[in-house]
């Protein structure tokens, strides 16, 4: 579980992330989502490390992710995995390769083990026999889907996925939500999901937050989100006509 | 004045990543066997067609500037020499391979970080400074001075050939080669070379490191590379040679 404690954030004067708190649970996938700028990508960061932290605390498990020096973070961060938006393959290195990196780096693996862990991580992402390919010749679902199988190559305890689904067709997105989930429940991960994506939601949303201009306004599940009150969530959420009509309908 | 003191204080931050220990020593001998292929042998042909026609040029024109009957012949070949391993070989094959190199270096860190490749060397907890720029510095260290060695040789072969062609004599030339060589002047050279190699690869390697922004800033941070290495081997080459020629 990773509990986040009065988290605050700001670019200069600009104050992102205004006080959140808030538990991403274990076994879940828990979804972070929000309008474009309202903090939910600064969020990810400061939960990965990739940007400092004003004010709160962050922890693992009940280890403090904020207090860290250097080196307990670089050996702590083998417990992570992240998907990136564009999959941030190493474009120099074949599918293989790159599964593979993760494990040269902290693995005393013999090459026949690392092999076998890299077989083991693409067929969970349905991907065989793909070994050889560079990412240049992936299509977008299939790097999404390779940078997955390199995510939990080391066995991560925490998953951090951003925008998933972007620049994917509906049904690759369904079967990259499925995996996540799957993946998640399967290995008993922490999994945290930035997106603004709502089929992702309705997908795989079990422990949903809303972010609203840097502060926390809604929490709950994908059943609570159709019978929500909150304004901001329901003009974020039910912003296209097809889920204004199918809210209705839920409803009538 | 702060911005620029700002950017030397990350430089040197950067640097301090870069100089630490390699976290996996088989990994770091791959990566820097790489680098030499990258960095070095594909420069190697450049390096050699230009010291070749520079080193003919300088001695054709040296031919023509001392074409009096008092001045021995022997002279061109003296002058093309010096001329060649005291500044053309190490100062303009590092302006050269500023361009080549370290816009290669500058776009390819720089491409890393805009597709956030960088960001997941750090999530996985590697130092990514230390695996990406470390064996490109010492791949140039150790790769630039053969080049220029090559590049003397191959520019007083050049010269040779040059001579010939107006009318210089193999033994005019080869006496002039011998005449008053000192050794010191090739253990400046590669003193020079050294730290051209050390400056290219860092700073392209810096402006790469802290590309913020798309394609169209991977292509700034990269000509901001070449023409602030170019700045800084100027200014090395006249503190290095007021230090050890004068």
């Amino acid at each position: 579980m990773i509990e986040v404690k009065n988290l605050s954030k700001s670019f200069k004067e600009h104050l992102v992330l205004d006080d959140l708190s808030v538990k991403l649970e274990r076994g879940k996938a828990n979804l972070i989502i929000g309008e474009s700028g309202s903090g939910k990508t600064t969020f990810l960061k400061c939960l990965i490390g990739l940007h400092s932290i004003d004010n709160g605390e962050i922890l693992f498990d009940n280890r403090k992710f904020s207090i860290m020096d250097d080196k307990n973070i670089r050996k702590f961060r083998q417990e992570i995995g992240v998907l990136f938006q564009g999959g941030a393959l190493y474009d120099y290195l074949s599918v293989e390769e790159n599964i593979m990196f993760p494990l040269n780096m902290f693995t005393s693996f013999s090459l026949k083990e690392k092999k076998e862990r890299v077989n083991f991580c693409l067929s969970k992402v349905n991907l065989e026999k793909t070994n050889n390919l560079f990412p240049s010749e992936l299509s977008g679902g299939m790097t999404k889907r390779v940078a997955i199988a390199r995510a939990i190559a080391l066995n991560p305890k925490y998953l951090f996925c951003d925008e998933p689904n972007s620049g994917l067709d509906p049904k690759t997105a369904i079967l990259i939500d499925n995996l996540i989930l799957e993946i998640t429940e399967e290995f008993n991960i922490t999994t945290i999901v930035n997106t603004h994506d709502m089929n992702s939601v309705i997908q795989i949303g079990s422990n949903i937050i809303f972010i609203h201009e840097g502060k926390i306004l809604w929490r709950g599940d994908k059943n609570d989100l159709i019978k929500s009150k909150n304004d901001e969530l329901n003009n974020f959420v039910f912003a296209s006509k097809l889920f204004k009509t199918l809210r209705n309908e839920n409803f009538t | 004045m702060l911005k620029y003191l700002k950017k030397i204080g990350r430089y040197f931050i950067l640097m301090k990543k870069v100089f630490s220990f390699p976290e996996k020593k088989d990994i770091f001998f791959k990566q820097l066997f790489n680098e030499f292929e990258k960095v070095g042998l594909s420069s190697l042909s450049i390096v050699l067609i230009i010291s070749f026609f520079v080193g003919g040029v300088v001695t054709i024109q040296q031919a023509i500037n001392i074409d009096d009957p008092l001045i021995p012949k022997y002279l061109i070949g003296f002058v093309t020499r010096d001329a060649l391993i005291l500044e053309f070989s190490p100062t303009m094959i590092a302006l050269i391979l500023a361009g080549k190199v370290g816009s290669n270096i500058a776009s390819e860190i720089g491409s890393m970080r805009i597709s956030e490749q960088i960001d997941a060397l750090e999530i996985m907890g590697i130092n990514s400074a230390s695996y990406l720029v470390l064996p490109k510095i010492i791949a140039s260290i150790l790769f630039f001075p053969l080049l220029v060695i090559l590049s003397i040789f191959i520019g007083i072969f050049g010269g040779w050939i040059g001579g010939i062609s107006i009318g210089v004599t193999t033994a005019d030339f080869v006496l002039g080669l011998q005449t008053e060589f000192s050794p010191f002047y090739v253990t400046y050279s590669l003193i020079k070379t050294l730290v051209f190699a050390y400056l290219i690869t860092s700073i392209s390697a810096f402006y790469g490191y802290y590309t913020n922004g798309g394609a169209l800033e991977v292509g700034k941070s990269s000509t901001t590379a070449v023409v602030n290495s170019s700045i800084l081997i100027l200014i090395f080459n006249f503190i290095i040679t007021e230090l050890l020629l004068t």
